[in-house]
């Protein structure tokens, strides 16, 4: 589903933030990228986003060659990738369901099917009844959730998060993962960048550590690792 | 969202071969017919959006639809006083007519039988004589200076023959040759062909319509840049907006929608402005023009804006206002990408 070739990216200023990463997520796979701030975790989502391009290397994302992609495929690739963000990124003029709502208004949906999705994406978040509050009248955690029913409202077949519980105490972050989780049932290929390793850890996960720019760790189950 | 419903679209999406293909996202989610209704709903609701924005700074919208109003106004103003100027001037372009003056010396008995003379001409066709009593009575009744008159010992004003040049003549050359015939008559004092001020007329109002066009593009341009720096300020004011757009897939046409007809609002705007402003400045002088072409002994009527050329200007600035948003959003647009 996603594929790294020897992937390098180099800035202009000429730090390398990745340097020959090779990996690769099967369809339906559930993983969690790691490494301290700095390691180049961002980068590689932002890769998969096509919101950089590879300096050298192949990057292939749901069969797009992220290199060769012309800027006009870049949104019809994003629409197929939902993306949770550590700070949300929500529009803070609008309601909760607008918010959600956004991804169905730029792929073209009915009014009244709309409706539906946004209903059945807030409801799998339980915010269901919040959909006419203003994201400022919410919770960290449930400003978070609604970042997630927007990222998944469309039904992408990827779902990218960065440092989705980087500002949630433990409970609330257990309770993201685990609807992250429950996205991989039922077949969505889900990467989440995380430097919660005490929370990681306990969770039956690949996970893919990167150090400098490079991969370090990146097969088997973390509990068959000696990981600190 | 009940799980299974999820895990049977993820199949779909599973099964399907992957093509990167720009229809692959979306086709398989939302029909054609779909896609283009809710295409022009969303074209309503932006439009409409965007007009609601301008509506909640109302003193700064006015202040941007003045200007392109003005900026519009004036050209158009311009345009129609010297559409009149040249109607008026057609209307007396029929009447060429070359005014002979006598000499003082010919008497009423000689003026008339050369009138009469002149009348059989093959390129005349019509020809009046003025004598020297009635000249002096017309001007004492249209000049206002018949008192001075009264103290002049004798009539100094000389009979006049009117000539009405036929068919071939009435062309400005021709008329020229036929003025130049008469006017070697001997008793011929001075000899005026009244075409050659309609000339000047003519010449001046076609320089007045260049002028008029460079003023309308130069004017043009400053709505071009208005509208561009107004569109930098709302696509500052917009930008988290932007980025979330382009984060989850919207394309630059759609990221750009709102900016349009933001611009075409303005632009319509202002054209509205322009054609209310120009009205109510017909209405002004359009009395006292009326006054005037009374005392000129005319029938002109002051032709106001036309229905066309005021669906022209409402025209003309809602594109103008869509084309300076279109050049500015996509420079700005280009440096609004996610980081």
């Amino acid at each position: 589903m996603i594929e790294f070739a020897d992937v390098s990216k180099r800035y202009p200023g000429g730090h390398e933030a990745l340097k020959e990463v090779s990996l690769e997520i099967p369809r339906g796979e559930m993983m969690f990228l790691t490494g301290r701030s700095g390691a180049g975790k961002s980068t590689l989502l932002k890769l998969v986003m096509a919101m950089e391009r590879p300096s050298s290397g192949t990057l292939v994302v749901n069969g797009h060659d992220i290199g060769k992609l012309s800027s006009r495929g870049i949104p019809f690739l994003r629409r197929e990738i939902g993306v949770v963000f550590q700070n949300h990124q929500l529009l803070f003029d609008r309601t909760v369901f607008d918010n959600v709502a956004l991804p169905l208004v730029i792929h073209g949906y009915q009014p009244r099917e709309m409706a539906r999705r946004v209903r059945a994406a807030l409801d799998k978040v339980g915010l269901l009844g919040k959909e006419r509050s203003y994201p400022i009248q919410l919770s960290g955690g449930e400003q978070q959730r609604v970042g997630i029913a927007r990222a998944v409202v469309h039904k992408p077949p990827i779902l990218l998060a960065d440092e989705p519980t980087g500002n949630l105490d433990p409970e609330l972050a257990g309770e993201i993962m685990r609807l992250f989780a429950q996205f991989n049932q039922v077949g969505v290929t889900v990467l989440i960048a995380s430097h919660d390793l005490s929370l990681i850890a306990r969770l039956p996960y690949r996970m893919l550590t990167l150090r400098d720019g490079r991969l370090i760790q990146g097969v088997g189950r973390l509990a068959e690792h000696d990981h600190a | 969202m009940p799980d299974d419903a999820l895990r049977a679209d993820v199949r779909r999406a599973d099964g399907r071969r992957v093509e990167g293909r720009r229809s692959a996202a979306t086709s398989r989610r939302v029909s054609r017919s779909d896609r283009l209704a809710s295409y022009w709903s969303h074209h309503r609701e932006v439009s409409a959006d965007s007009f609601r924005r301008l509506l909640r700074h109302p003193i700064a919208s006015l202040a941007t639809w003045l200007v392109i109003g003005i900026a519009l106004a004036l050209p158009g103003a311009l345009y129609v006083a010297l559409d009149n100027l040249e109607k008026l001037g057609r209307g007396w372009e029929g009447a060429t007519r070359i005014s002979l003056f006598l000499d003082l010396a010919v008497d009423d008995a000689r003026g008339r039988a050369l009138s009469e003379k002149l009348r059989q001409r093959a390129d005349i066709s019509a020809v009046s004589f003025i004598s020297r009593t009635e000249a002096l009575a017309e001007f004492r009744q249209v000049s206002g200076f018949g008192e001075v008159l009264d103290h002049l010992d004798a009539n100094p004003l000389p009979a006049v023959i009117l000539v009405t040049p036929r068919g071939e003549a009435l062309d400005p050359e021709q008329a020229r040759t036929l003025l130049d015939e008469l006017r070697a008559l001997p008793e011929v004092e001075r000899a005026v062909l009244d075409l050659e001020w309609l000339q000047r007329l003519f010449a001046m109002l076609e320089l007045g319509q260049r002028m008029a066009l460079a003023l309308a593009l130069l004017l043009g341009a400053g709505v071009l840049l208005i509208i561009g720096n107004t569109m930098r300020m709302a696509i500052a004011a917009r930008r988290d907006e932007i980025l979330v757009v382009k984060l989850v897939g919207g394309t630059n046409a759609f990221v750009r929608r709102p900016f349009l007809y933001t611009g075409l609002w303005y632009g319509l705007g202002g054209g509205v402005i322009a054609v209310a402003l120009l009205l109510a400045g017909f209405v002004w002088i359009g009395s006292s023009a009326a006054v005037l072409a009374d005392l000129y002994q005319s029938d002109f009527a002051l032709g106001g804006l036309s229905v066309g050329q005021g669906a022209l200007l409402l025209a003309g600035g809602a594109l103008l206002g869509w084309a300076g948003a279109w050049l500015s959003v996509g420079r700005y647009l280009r440096e609004i990408e996610p980081q």
